[in-house]
């Protein structure tokens, strides 16, 4: 029925701090070539599913699964962050950048391709001697990088310091530098947050060229409705760490659940850091 | 307590002379314990007198002082303002100095034994200098690269220098097959420290490395039975010129009769230097080398961002250990040469007074600069020796040049941080 692969299976996942429960009994799919949102109120447990998706919280109870088409089906929860990243080959931004800011931009993307080029440099020997390996490696991540670059609209700063450029900018950076990891599923926590309107629509159209062009799968968490409304194939709405509701942006946007979590009854008012912009409300 | 003076007015009279009141109160505040009262010897029992004129006079000195120093600094701040060129101009000048003072730095090294070649003491002192430079390249990987704040450093130099010595008296090892040796352990200690501060970062990390240091020392200290505890190990072999001893007389071939010269106690001298020198500049091509490598690009990005690091797949685990093993192994290695330099090694010489010293070095050359270290290296080795006129007021003088050069340029001496790779660079045209 559904022409897409299916990527990650998310299975009844729960994760409690104490006598919070911020996720609870979660379940959905993700499928290859699609970009999937998870959208929420503020404190919802959109970045707390991340994190458990990434390693960086051990989740209480469920499974993440990935079914990677050469390693075959993975537990996420089971892996180390790192492990993710390297070996279930998803990859994560996160809300706050988090660039290396005293780092130049192609330094940060060189970085992104370090168990590659660090088997390459033979654990640093082969790289201190200068070995033709290593540097026929250390050129082709440059090559990578500057493509990344490029066709992310960055090339005129790759030698600059990180932390020194604008936020709009800096937050594409870490798209380019996520993208150097090589991912089959790229995760990015609000990715839209802090972007102008142009720079928004720009990051529309960029999602949607990866998804298009390179087959990728984008799990996306956003608070700009105008964003994900227009790329999101598939929806997941989350609120107290339940779903509350899953579908197409239509089914969402119609959904009575959903729009009572936004717009909502009086005790929730104070929660709407997010709304829908005034066309998009049913 | 002082009035703060906005920058872009001038402050009136009143301001001022409130603010030197401010700080002539604070003076008053310390005065009074250390400069009012004294302690006097009368009939073999202390007393207490008073000596409230040099009190006075120390506080009229520093509300003079400070009104004077306030009205100095704002002349200058008005004065910087006016002249200040366009934006851009000097930033590449900048740039450009540090690749040709280094170069500048290493000639000197070089030729500084011939030029002094009669003064052992200027020798001497530029061995020690050396020797820190050295153990500041080697810290540099652990604080400046990666970015893990280590107090107790000292410890991998006290086992590199006890690794020689024992091996040397005990097994009459050399000092060239000692080195490898040496240098091995102590980065197994690095890696024993640095297994379980894993978790550990900034202040906590301090802590922890702080006591691994007291613990070396302290074992040191106590293990009688290995390191003949505070009397430490005596008579250590010199390092010879390629098997050929530097000592006077006739009995078998020493590096004087083998090169027909006439005996001089300055020709040990002059090796040590250039071994330190040598085994110094390795150190820097191996460091700089490593960071322009994915395990220096890895250690900075730690430095940097661990989380960042963990969510592209660096394992950050593997990362840290090898900065310890690294930063350890140099460290040893300098305590090779200073077992082998001083003859005698107790553990004394590894107190934590060292670990603060090689710290600031490493801290006021601007962190994960390679000259800055050796600019600093030579104020704090230095200083505390043209200092030797001023006698107790030494130390004094050294607290206050680190103050001066923190405020002067809070990121260290040279903070400028040079990239590994550059795309302009690299690929010929943009």
């Amino acid at each position: 029925m559904n022409p897409y692969r299916l990527l990650l299976h998310v299975d009844r996942l729960s994760m409690r701090f104490g006598g919070l429960m911020a996720i609870d009994d979660l379940s959905f799919d993700v499928h290859a070539g699609r970009i999937t949102a998870v959208i929420g109120p503020n404190g919802a447990g959109k970045t707390t599913f991340f994190n458990c998706l990434t390693g960086f919280y051990r989740p209480t109870a469920g499974r993440v699964c990935l079914h990677h088409p050469q390693r075959g089906v993975l537990d996420l929860e089971t892996l180390e962050s790192h492990q993710v990243a390297s070996q279930a080959q998803v990859v994560r931004t996160f809300q706050n950048v988090r660039l290396f800011p005293k780092m130049t931009v192609l330094e940060n993307l060189i970085v992104a391709q370090h168990n590659r080029l660090q088997q390459a440099s033979r654990f640093s020997l082969a790289g201190l001697i200068g070995l033709p390996g290593y540097r026929r490696a250390e050129a082709q991540a440059i090559e990578v990088a500057v493509d990344r670059l490029k066709r992310l609209n960055l090339i005129e700063r790759a030698d600059s310091v990180a932390g020194d450029l604008p936020y709009g900018m800096q937050r594409r950076i870490e798209i380019a530098r996520a993208l150097c990891v090589d991912p089959i599923l790229l995760c990015l926590d609000e990715p839209a947050a802090g972007l102008n309107p142009r720079e928004s629509a720009e990051l529309n159209e960029l999602l949607q060229s990866l998804v298009r062009d390179e087959g990728l799968a984008i799990l996306l968490i956003e608070h700009d409705m105008n964003v994900v409304m227009n790329v999101s194939d598939h929806i997941c709405v989350l609120n107290y760490g339940r779903k509350i509701a899953e579908g197409s942006p239509a089914e969402i946007r119609n959904n009575p659940h959903v729009i009572k979590a936004y717009l909502g009854e009086e005790e929730e008012d104070e929660d709407g850091a997010m709304k829908f912009p005034a066309e998009s409300v049913p | 307590m002082p009035v703060v003076v906005l920058a872009h007015q001038a402050p009136s009279a009143k301001e001022r002379l409130r603010d030197a009141a401010a700080v002539a109160f604070v003076a008053l505040l310390l005065g009074i314990p250390m400069l009012g009262l004294t302690t006097v010897d009368q009939g073999g029992a202390l007393h207490v007198a008073t000596r409230w004129p040099v009190l006075g006079l120390f506080v009229a000195l520093c509300f003079a002082g400070r009104l004077l120093a306030r009205f100095g600094l704002d002349r200058l701040q008005l004065a910087r303002r006016v002249q200040r060129p366009a934006v851009g101009a000097p930033a590449r000048r900048y740039r450009a100095l540090p690749s040709w003072l280094g170069w500048g730095c290493f000639g000197i090294a070089l030729v500084l034994p011939i030029v002094f070649s009669d003064n052992r003491y200027i020798v001497d002192t530029a061995t020690t200098v050396l020797i820190y430079v050295m153990l500041g390249w080697g810290l540099n990987v652990v604080v400046g690269l990666a970015g893990l704040l280590v107090l107790g450093y000292v410890a991998f130099y006290a086992v590199g220098a006890y690794c020689y010595a024992l091996l040397a008296t005990q097994y009459g090892w050399g000092f060239w097959q000692a080195l490898p040796l040496a240098g091995g352990l102590a980065a197994g200690f690095g890696l024993l420290l640095g297994w379980p501060t894993l978790r550990l970062r900034g202040d906590y990390l301090a802590i922890v490395t702080l006591g691994f240091g007291e613990i070396v020392r302290i074992i040191l200290v106590n293990w009688t039975d290995l390191s003949n505890g505070p009397n430490g190990i005596a008579s250590i072999p010199r390092p010879t010129f390629f098997g050929l001893p530097f000592k006077p007389g006739d009995d078998g071939t020493t590096f004087a009769s083998f090169f027909g010269l006439e005996f001089s106690p300055l020709h040990r001298i002059f090796f040590l230097y250039y071994l330190i020198l040598a085994l110094a500049m390795l150190t820097n091509l191996f460091v700089s080398r490593l960071r322009k490598l994915p395990i220096g690009r890895a250690w900075e990005a730690v430095r940097e961002d661990d989380i960042a690091c963990q969510a592209l797949g660096i394992n950050i685990t593997n990362v840290k250990l090898s900065a310890f093993a690294i930063g350890a192994m140099l460290g040893g290695c300098a305590g090779v040469f200073f077992a082998a330099r001083q003859g005698f090694i107790s553990p004394e010489s590894f107190t934590f007074n060292e670990s603060a010293i090689i710290l600031a070095i490493v801290v006021l050359g601007g962190m994960g600069s390679q000259l800055g270290v050796v600019l600093a290296s030579l104020v704090l080795v230095l200083l505390p020796e043209l200092g030797r006129d001023f006698a107790e007021y030494r130390m004094l003088l050294f607290g206050a040049a680190m103050i001066l050069i923190m405020i002067w340029k809070p990121g260290g001496i040279l903070s400028h941080r040079e990239p590994t790779l550059r795309y302009r660079g690299e690929s010929g045209s943009p």
